[in-house]
C-alpha cells in the first residue's frame, strides 16, 4: 500500500523537516576534537550519570509500570478511559509542568512533607524519580495493548492444570508479554536518556549529582556551542539506535 | 485508512495556504504607517523595560517596540545566528563582546545591578550573610559559573574569602529565583532587582556586593532594519528619563 503519488512530495518535506535538524546539528560538530570533546572529564561524569540513572529508572518504569499495565487491563468501561488518560499524561505534559508537579508533590514544601522532600531535594533519587515519571507511560502502554491481544485461553488452561496465579503470571503471560515488554523498557530508557525539562525543574543541576547529558549539553552551550553538538551527536546516535531497537521486532512481527 | 485521511489532509493544506496569504497581506497594509523596533533584551530587565517601551513609543508615534527577553548569552547566540534584532541590550559586557563585529557604533553603559542573597519568606534557615552559602546544612543554588550571574557570584564569593557550596547550579536567575521560592532551596544568589519582582522572596543584603556589579551595555546593531531609529532608542536608555525608571526598579546607574 503506497498511496496516491501526490503523497510522494509532501512525504519528502516531512522526512526534511526531520532530517535537516540533524544534518545541522552534524554538520556543526568539530570533527577534530570530536573524541577529546565527548570522553572529556565533565562530558563522561555528565553521561556516566544519565547511564546510571536511566538503567535506575527503566528497572522502576518495568517494576512498577508492568503491574500498572495489568492493573489498568483489568477496568471496565469509562473508567479504564480516564485512569488511561491519567496515567499517559507525562507522555504529553510539557516537560516543566511535569517539574512543577513533582515538585508540588516530592518537594520539601510538598505532599509528602519536610523530611521526604528534604531528603530528596537536589539528589540523584530526585533525577530518576522524575526520569521514572516521564518514562512509565511506554511501560504501561506496551504491557496494557500486549494485554488487550492476548485470549486469556492460555492462561484459564495453565489455571485448571493447578498452576497458582503467580505461576501463571511468570511462566505463560510474561513470557507472551516479552517482546512488548522489550519495547516498553528500551522506549522508557530512551526516553529516561532524554529527559531535561522535569530535571531541571525538580531535581536542579550539579556536577556529578543531578547534571545529566541533556543538562550538561544546555550549559555547555554558553561556553562551547561546538562542544554541546559533540555531545548532542552521541545522545542523537544512542536515541537513534534504541528507538531501531525498539521498532524492529514489533515491525517483524505484523 | 488512507482513503479517510485523505479529506483531513486536503483541509489541512487548505487552512495553512489559506493562513499564509492572509500574514502576507496584512504585512503589506502594515508596513506604511507604522514601524517596528525589535529589541533582544536580558531577562532580568523584563518588567522595567515594559515600562521604558512605552514612555519611548509616547515620543515616537507609530513605533512599537517589540522585546524579547531571555538570557543574555541565548540573545547572543541567536543574533549571531542571524535573529532579525535592531538592539540588544545585555546583562553583562562578555557577552556583547560575544557580538562585538555585528554591531553599530560601540555599546553604550545604561545600568548596574548588584547580587543579594533570595531566601525563602520567613528565612526558614536563618541566613544572615554570604558566609552561610558556604555552610552544606543551608541548602544554596547560585548560577552556573558560565553564566553571567554565575560568575558574578564566584567573583564575590572569592572577595570575602567564601567558597561556596551549592547544592544546584543553574542556567539561569530565573531558575534560582524559581527553586527558593518553591521552598526547595534556602537560599539562592540573585540579582537585586529579581528579589523586587518576584513574590514569595526575602532579600538578606550582602556586605559589600556592590564590589562586583554587572554592567549592563546597550547596543544598536549593523543589521537595524531603521539604524537612526535603533540609535535612537539606545540614546533613550541612556536617558534621564529611563535612568529614573530603572532606578525605581533596583538598577543603579553605570
Amino acid at each position: 500500500m503506497t498511496g496516491p503519488r501526490w503523497l510522494a512530495p509532501l512525504a519528502a518535506l516531512g522526512g526534511l523537516l526531520v532530517a535537516l535538524p540533524l544534518v545541522g546539528l552534524i554538520a556543526r560538530v568539530p570533527w577534530s576534537r570530536f573524541v577529546a570533546l565527548v570522553t572529556s572529564e565533565d562530558a563522561l561524569t555528565a553521561l556516566g550519570l544519565s547511564l546510571r540513572t536511566s538503567l535506575a529508572a527503566t528497572v522502576l518504569t518495568v517494576t512498577l509500570g508492568v503491574p500498572l499495565g495489568f492493573a489498568l487491563r483489568a477496568l471496565t468501561g469509562a473508567l479504564r478511559g480516564v485512569v488511561r488518560a491519567l496515567v499517559l499524561a507525562p507522555l504529553v505534559l510539557p516537560p516543566v509542568v511535569g517539574g512543577l508537579a513533582l515538585l508540588y508533590a516530592f518537594g520539601r514544601r510538598g505532599l509528602l512533607g519536610e523530611t521526604v522532600g528534604g531528603s530528596l531535594a537536589f539528589t540523584t533519587a530526585a533525577v530518576v524519580i522524575a526520569q521514572t515519571f516521564v518514562a512509565m507511560p511506554f511501560m504501561v502502554v506496551s504491557v496494557e495493548s500486549a494485554l488487550a491481544a492476548t485470549t486469556g485461553r492460555r492462561e484459564a488452561i495453565a489455571a485448571t492444570l493447578g498452576a497458582s496465579p503467580t505461576r501463571v503470571l511468570a511462566r505463560v503471560t510474561l513470557p507472551t508479554l516479552a517482546p512488548a515488554l522489550a519495547t516498553g523498557a528500551v522506549l522508557a530508557f530512551a526516553r529516561a536518556l532524554g529527559e531535561f525539562g522535569a530535571t531541571l525543574t525538580f531535581a536542579g543541576s550539579l556536577a556529578g549529582v543531578t547534571r545529566t547529558a541533556p543538562l550538561d549539553i544546555y550549559l555547555l552551550r554558553e561556553t562551547d556551542p561546538e562542544a554541546a553538538a559533540a555531545l548532542s551527536l552521541v545522545l542523537v546516535a544512542v536515541a537513534i539506535g534504541v528507538v531501531a531497537l525498539a521498532y524492529r521486532p514489533v515491525r517483524s512481527a505484523s | 485508512m488512507t482513503r479517510r485521511a485523505l479529506p483531513t489532509l486536503a483541509a489541512a493544506v487548505a487552512v495553512l495556504a489559506a493562513a499564509g496569504c492572509t500574514a502576507s497581506s496584512a504585512d503589506g497594509a502594515a508596513s506604511p504607517s507604522t514601524e517596528q523596533l525589535t529589541v533582544f533584551a536580558a531577562a532580568s530587565l523584563t518588567d522595567v523595560l515594559d515600562a521604558i517601551d512605552a514612555r519611548f513609543e509616547a515620543e515616537h508615534p507609530g513605533v512599537t517596540v517589540v522585546a524579547a527577553f531571555a538570557g543574555s548569552s541565548d540573545l547572543a547566540s541567536q543574533i549571531r545566528e542571524g535573529a532579525p534584532a535592531d538592539v540588544f541590550l545585555s546583562a553583562d559586557e562578555a557577552q556583547m563582546d560575544t557580538i562585538a563585529d555585528t554591531l553599530d557604533g560601540d555599546p553604550v553603559l545604561f545600568a548596574t545591578n548588584t547580587l543579594t542573597i533570595a531566601v525563602p519568606e520567613g528565612n526558614p534557615a536563618d541566613v544572615t550573610g554570604l558566609a552561610d552559602l558556604a555552610d552544606p546544612s543551608v541548602v544554596s543554588v547560585v548560577c552556573a559559573p558560565q553564566v553571567p550571574c554565575g560568575a558574578a557570584a564566584e567573583r564575590l564569593a572569592a572577595l570575602d574569602g567564601v567558597t561556596l557550596a551549592p547544592a544546584s547550579e543553574e542556567q539561569n536567575v530565573t531558575d534560582v529565583l524559581g527553586k527558593v521560592a518553591a521552598g526547595q532551596a534556602d537560599a539562592g544568589l540573585v540579582y537585586v532587582t529579581d528579589v523586587a519582582r518576584a513574590s514569595g522572596i526575602e532579600a538578606v543584603p550582602i556586605d559589600g556586593a556592590d564590589r562586583v556589579a554587572n554592567r549592563y551595555p546597550a547596543a544598536a546593531l549593523a543589521d537595524a532594519a531603521d539604524p537612526d531609529l535603533a540609535a535612537a532608542y539606545v540614546a533613550f536608555l541612556a536617558g534621564d528619563e529611563a535612568r529614573g525608571i530603572l532606578a525605581d526598579a533596583g538598577f543603579a546607574a553605570p
